[in-house]
């Protein structure tokens, strides 16, 4: 059997096309994000809304990102938020800071600096009082990767 | 290797105000991803918690994991219903703590 021009060149591009999955690992990270989100939620249905999260559209140093989150909330002693956990989808590890706030805090409201190795989504995701949680999710843009090698 | 925390409360405030706290501790958070010349990972060590308490009451806390930029700064409130002393606490990887404390005068 002769091997056509057709068939070699059917050959590279399916090669090439292997190579450029294999060089996305968000698959994997997108799934420990999921299973991280499931564990703090802890089987309470997850809602859109009241969470406003802040961050720059394009990051030129992933090592110190300015975030900024609050939650609209009374903050009293039986309607509060009791904790924010924010997640970066494309890190080597999804988890990033947890808040914990207290009717004490008057406003749940937090500012942080973080380091994303790429150009992905942030997740911040809180829980109230009453077991409710909601969730949203910005993209960032990453020029220079935080991770360091 | 952690030194000089450093807190930014205001001094006086109304009863009832919402007042914001903002800190900031040198540490070099290393990640744990990193490796040194040799090729060798670099251990993690960072600070993993930080806590805020006013008159022993907690106001805020934070988990905190490698992701958390070197030199942690965090931004957040407190509503202060009389004068007190702001206590704050972080927590390395090694086990030491670091701690400071700032006065508030309500009235």
């Amino acid at each position: 059997m002769t091997i056509t021009r057709r068939q070699i060149l059917g050959l590279s591009v399916g090669a090439f096309v292997a190579t450029g999955l294999g060089l996305r690992p968000s698959f994997a990270a997108t799934e420990a994000t999921e299973k991280a989100i499931a564990a703090f939620a802890d089987g309470a249905s997850v809602g859109e809304g009241r969470i406003e999260l802040t961050t720059p559209e394009i990051a030129e140093n992933g090592n110190t990102v300015p975030i900024s989150v609050s939650v609209d909330s009374p903050m009293s002693g039986a309607d509060y938020v009791a904790s924010v956990m924010i997640l970066a989808e494309g890190n080597p590890n999804p988890e990033v800071v947890t808040f914990h706030f207290t009717a004490a805090s008057g406003i749940a409201k937090a500012k942080t600096r973080i380091r994303l190795a790429r150009t992905q989504n942030v997740v911040a995701i809180a829980k109230m009082s009453d077991g409710s949680v909601f969730m949203t999710r910005n993209q960032v843009k990453v020029t220079i990767g935080g991770c360091g090698g | 290797m952690a030194s000089k925390p450093r807190v930014k409360v205001p001094k006086t405030a109304s009863v009832g105000d919402i007042i914001t706290i903002k800190s900031l501790i040198s540490h070099k958070m290393e990640s744990g991803q990193r490796k040194n010349k040799k090729g060798e990972p670099i251990p993690r060590r960072i600070i993993n918690k930080f806590s805020v308490t006013f008159n022993d009451t907690l106001v805020f806390s934070a988990d905190i994991d490698p992701a958390v930029s070197a030199n942690p700064y965090f931004e957040f409130s407190a509503r202060v219903d009389e004068s007190g002393i702001f206590k704050f606490v972080w927590v390395d990887d090694d086990g030491s703590e670091y701690t400071t404390e700032k006065k508030i005068a309500v009235s």
